[in-house]
């Protein structure tokens, strides 16, 4: 059992951030994500393109607006459980939650963040028959662990960043990786794309396009996939060991709308008057997943939220302590690792 | 500027015809989204930059509509239930032209 302060759902900026103000509180956190990375939809769905709302930030990338965010946290040593989505939520006698995750990691707190923004992240999935019966047995949708293919034959399908990055990377690990995409055009950064034609010019990626996976082979595990090239009658079988489609993740509320919490238009509803709480005590939520009058879903909003939702939290965890905020200036900042930042002191000094 | 009508057929098959303007900078999926005809968290994921799909539509008039971009034609190289008239509703721009548009919303995927 993972025991912490406050146990967040989601990784993405709102997030992230929430373990800074926390932190600033002596409150240790937590974070669940069903993505294998934090950095919510900025990491998943817009890395290498730029926001340009951020306060004091004239242009940022969203991606390095994550890495910003997990440097700033980093002294307040939070925990991460990745690549696994939180399923169940159940009240104890004491007051406190137990999350449990779709791999039955379980985590205890007083208080729960959701932070979930669009929903957990799922894999787009091809209709394919038998597909449930190889997942996790062949078939997955996304790597969390590069290893486990290693002198595998692997057969990757998709035309975006992902696909080309993945069938690059492999390359070192994999004995065989082919990449099946519908057209001959991907859809990538410059130089993945002019990667994979290298790759594929040593003969290190076999490219199979225009084409289409069109059935699995095999019993218990997977043994091949059937493919169809766009504009020929007959499909042919291929041998492998996995077989990973790459069409992208799409956000899904999920098991949290049926939590007990109050939703509307797909968001849970909050009070914005006071500070982001659900309907059901000692749960909040911040971020794009909450909703009130006049919400908007941007990261701005999200930090600000954040930020109140942490003085409540530590009031619900500490109810008879008395707390004043203190500027970072001020008080600086102390880690739970031992580091500590302050603002360097003023000289006191004659002039003469 | 005049406002266009556009009957817009929801996910469940009820159609809509709406007034979109031309003057807002408005797309279709914007346009969806202002008069509520999908719920909220379905439709326009990437903030409508041709990256997700959520917003495809079947165009059912025979409307001159410009060019797909390489990046709409990327994306529903992609995107499930496609068909021959399949757009990107994010990358359709209310114009003039569009007056009297009839799309029928793609499935959820
Ligand atoms: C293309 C694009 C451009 C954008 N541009 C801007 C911009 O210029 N300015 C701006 O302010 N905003 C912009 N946004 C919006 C901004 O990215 C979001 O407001 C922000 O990411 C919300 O952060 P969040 O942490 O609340 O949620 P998210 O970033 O959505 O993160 C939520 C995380 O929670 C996880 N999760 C949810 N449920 C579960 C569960 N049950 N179990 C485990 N994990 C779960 C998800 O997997 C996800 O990783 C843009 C968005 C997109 C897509
Ligand atoms: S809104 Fe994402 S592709 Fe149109």
């Amino acid at each position: 059992m993972i025991k912490t302060d406050i146990l967040i759902i989601g990784a993405g900026p709102t997030g992230l951030f929430t373990v800074f103000e926390a932190g600033l509180l002596q409150l240790k956190c937590h974070l669940i994500d069903a993505l294998p990375q934090p950095g919510g939809q900025c990491a998943e769905i817009y890395p290498k393109k730029p926001i340009y709302d951020i306060p004091a930030f004239p242009e940022v990338l969203a991606g390095d607006l994550v890495d910003n965010l997990m440097e700033q946290i980093k002294a307040f040593q939070p925990g991460f459980t990745l690549g696994e989505r939180a399923d169940t939520i159940e009240k104890q006698d004491d007051g406190s939650f137990i999350v449990t995750t779709n791999k039955g990691t379980q985590h205890q707190a007083p208080v729960v963040a959701i932070a979930g923004g669009l929903g957990s992240f799922e894999p787009r999935k091809p209709a394919l028959e038998n597909l449930a019966h190889f997942e996790d047995n062949g078939i997955a949708y996304m790597i969390k662990d590069p290893e486990v293919y290693r002198d595998k034959r692997v057969v990757i399908a998709g035309g975006g960043d992902s696909a080309l990055d993945w069938s690059i990377f492999l390359t070192d690990v994999a004995a065989e990786v082919t990449l099946i995409h519908r057209r001959n055009e991907f859809r990538g950064a410059l130089d993945s794309v002019e990667k994979v034609q290298h790759l594929k010019d040593l003969g290190k990626i076999n490219l199979i396009t225009p084409a289409e996976v069109t059935g699995l082979l095999g019993d218990d595990s997977l043994s091949g996939v059937r493919v169809k090239k766009t504009g020929e009658d007959e499909a042919f079988d291929l041998e492998c060991d996995s077989f990973i489609p790459l069409f992208g993740l799409s956000p899904k509320l999920g098991p949290i709308a049926d939590w007990g919490l109050e939703i509307e238009k797909n968001a849970i509803k909050v009070n914005n008057a006071l500070d982001y709480q659900t309907n059901i005590p000692g749960i909040y939520a911040i971020g794009d997943v909450n909703t009130y009058p006049g919400k908007l879903k941007l990261i701005l909003c999200g930090f600000h939220e954040a930020t109140l939702m942490c003085q409540s939290a530590y009031q619900r965890i500490h109810p008879d302590k008395r707390y004043v905020m203190k500027y970072t200036t001020v008080g600086g900042v102390t880690g739970f690792d031992g580091s500590k930042k302050e603002a360097p002191k003023a000289v006191v000094k004659a002039i003469d | 500027m005049a406002d266009v009508k556009i009957t817009i057929t929801d996910r469940d098959g009820v159609a809509h015809e709406v007034d979109a303007p031309t003057d807002m900078n408005m797309n279709l999926m914007e346009v969806v989204r202002a008069y509520e005809l999908a719920p909220e968290g379905t439709i326009g994921i990437c903030g409508g930059m041709a990256m997700c799909a959520s917003c495809q539509c079947y165009v059912e008039s025979d409307h001159d509509l410009p060019e797909m971009s390489d990046d709409e034609d990327a994306m529903l190289a992609e995107a499930f239930h496609v068909q021959d008239n399949s757009r990107l509703g994010c990358q359709l721009h209310i114009h003039e032209d569009m007056d009297g548009l009839k799309v029928t919303l793609a499935p959820e995927e």
